[in-house]
């Protein structure tokens, strides 16, 4: 095997994660036609917070960067979504992610000028700190942000406005709103995976690994962390884009901090060390929340037992340990 | 003709003059080896050198250019590498991938992040010629988490060497490693640094491999250089035999 070939199966050629890719997105694109609307709808959730474990992953899985404070960047891109409808009565759900990526851009990128330059327990606190100023923000300008009433998003018109959501809301979003999301959740994967699996992502790993040899071998550790605080700040903010017409609303309580700890447990319950662990936690996670809400009232202790056991039986995640068990078989065979 | 040179170079921590108006000199194409005890001032020289530490005085001039206040990376811009005395590599990435990083870093590529890595077989092939000048082609692969001592010890010199230096650090690179490894690493170390015509300054303990692969020896003592000499020079040196090696007789 020539030498270019040989590195193309060790750091990852498109072959083999496309032949996993491909058939689950025929999948997801069969639920709208198979499942009922809360089913296919309930999906989309889980869908867009693949999306924004996805980006909040690059800094834990890929930088070694555990950050407290992704809700804020979830929010940026939701409560931009929302202004643009109070000020600027925009509909078009393209200007809506313009508006929300330009958003995260611009937070992301003064709260990494502080955050990247610490690293563990103090990256950790300030990311906390930080998200909990935009809402704290969110709950006390009320003129502007509605407080904790929050701010009303209609049905957006999806392509142009090829597609409007006039007529049953129900069907817009499980239908067509499912198939944007999906559009959306597959742009993003792919482009997540070409990042970690460029230079610029090896390079993160090299200084996940090792931050002093990083520097010795010439990758500016600063810089690359901010980029990557960015990039992933920006992920989360589309995911807050994308949920906010599926929830019709957006109030403070997604800028807590208690949901950038859910975004945090997503990734954990997937596996943080695999790609597609955090968009594996994300879904699941979605559908234990959403199920645990309806069983009882006292969700969150059921909820918090049963993750706890997840956690306890799969330390490497639900995909870490699919892939234990499926290298185990291997060696059987 | 001197590459480096510094000029009273000091570095104090608290009342400790832990280097002390050094003044040293590494030339082109040699194989320069720094001894001296323990905390004789070797590995805070080379700190220095390199930019992991700033001096407290004096200047650091490199192919005659002062680089004394010059960031980690613009030292290794000018040509400055150095590998670490207790072995420093991405311990999750393979050894081809350890060296192919650099590679990628030294060409201004790992600002791309829109491109996948793998694609740059320009990249891989160097990696893979490098691993095999070192004799770690069989070790690709593998994790740098997952090879032997030595192996790491030669990865991480072949790490440094992929930044294509004209001066190498290398700190200790024999420590820890049984004394049948020493041997094979030192003549692949040296056969690379001398085919390719870089100069190599190696802070080494182990008084068979500096006399036995050094061109020129530097000995410090207490953050000062104590003689600078061939190796003839430093056996025949009877302050250093007592003050270092530990006796009067020439080895």
């Amino acid at each position: 095997m020539s030498a270019p070939a040989l590195a193309l199966r060790q750091t990852g050629s498109s072959a083999r994660p496309l032949r996993v890719a491909v058939p689950v997105a025929v999948l997801l694109a069969l639920v709208p036609l198979v499942l009922p609307p809360y089913g296919a709808i309930l999906l989309a959730y889980g869908l867009v917070m693949a999306i924004g474990a996805l980006g909040f992953n690059l800094l834990l899985g890929y930088t070694g960067l555990l950050s407290f404070g992704h809700s804020a960047y979830f929010g940026v891109g939701a409560y931009a979504v929302a202004l643009m409808v109070k000020y600027l009565k925009v509909t078009s759900m393209e200007l809506f992610l313009v508006g929300a990526v330009a958003a995260s851009v611009l937070i992301t990128a003064l709260f990494g000028v502080v955050c990247v330059r610490y690293t563990r327990i103090f990256f950790g606190i300030l990311t906390l700190a930080l998200s909990q100023v935009l809402w704290s923000l969110a709950f006390k300008f009320f003129w502007v942000t509605g407080g904790t009433d929050g701010l009303r998003v209609p049905t957006p018109s999806l392509f142009g406005g090829l597609v409007t959501g006039a007529g049953d809301k129900t069907a817009f979003m499980s239908h067509a709103y499912y198939y944007y999301v999906l559009i959306m959740f597959c742009l993003c994967v792919a482009l997540m995976w070409v990042i970690v699996n460029s230079p610029f992502g090896m390079a993160l790993q090299a200084i996940r690994d090792n931050e002093t040899r990083a520097e010795f071998v010439g990758v500016r550790i600063w810089r690359y962390r901010w980029v990557a605080f960015m990039v992933s700040g920006v992920f989360t903010g589309l995911a807050g884009a994308l949920w906010v017409p599926l929830n019709g609303l957006t109030t403070p309580d997604i800028m807590h901090w208690t949901f950038s700890g859910e975004i945090v447990f997503m990734s954990v319950l997937g596996g943080f060390r695999s790609f597609a662990g955090p968009i594996v936690g994300a879904i699941v996670f979605n559908y234990l929340k959403t199920y645990a809400v309806g069983y009882t009232v006292y969700w969150q202790l059921l909820l918090g037992a049963v993750l706890v056991a997840l956690v306890l039986s799969l330390p490497t995640g639900i995909v870490g340990t699919a892939g234990k068990l499926a290298a185990r078989f291997q060696r059987r065979d | 003709m001197s590459l480096l040179v510094t000029k009273d170079l000091m570095k104090w921590f608290g009342e400790t003059h832990a280097v002390d108006h050094v003044n040293f000199t590494v030339k082109e194409s040699e194989v320069l080896a720094l001894i001296g005890s323990n905390g004789a001032g070797k590995t805070t020289l080379v700190n220095l050198i390199s930019g992991l530490l700033r001096p407290d005085g004096g200047q650091i001039l490199f192919r005659n250019q002062d680089v004394t206040r010059q960031s980690v990376h613009g030292r290794i811009k000018a040509g400055i590498a150095r590998s670490f005395q207790l072995v420093n590599l991405f311990d999750q990435l393979t050894a081809l991938d350890n060296v192919a990083l650099t590679i990628f870093s030294r060409g201004g590529k790992t600002a791309n992040l829109v491109t996948l890595a793998a694609g740059d077989s320009a990249v891989w092939d160097e990696g893979h010629e490098i691993l095999r000048l070192f004799g770690l082609e069989t070790k690709a692969r593998m994790l740098a988490g997952g090879i032997s001592q030595g192996e790491r010890k030669l990865l991480d010199v072949a790490v440094a060497y992929a930044l294509r230096p004209k001066l190498l650090f290398l700190d200790e690179p024999t420590s820890g490693v049984s004394t049948r490894e020493k041997a094979p690493i030192m003549d692949t170390v040296t056969s690379v640094v001398r085919s390719t015509g870089i100069s190599a300054a190696i802070i080494e303990h182990d008084m068979d491999v500096v006399f036995n692969y050094s061109d020129r020896i530097v000995a410090m003592h207490q953050g000062a250089i104590l003689a600078d000499g061939t190796p003839d020079e430093i056996r025949r040196n009877e302050t250093v035999t007592t003050t270092l090696i530990g006796t009067t007789e020439a080895r």
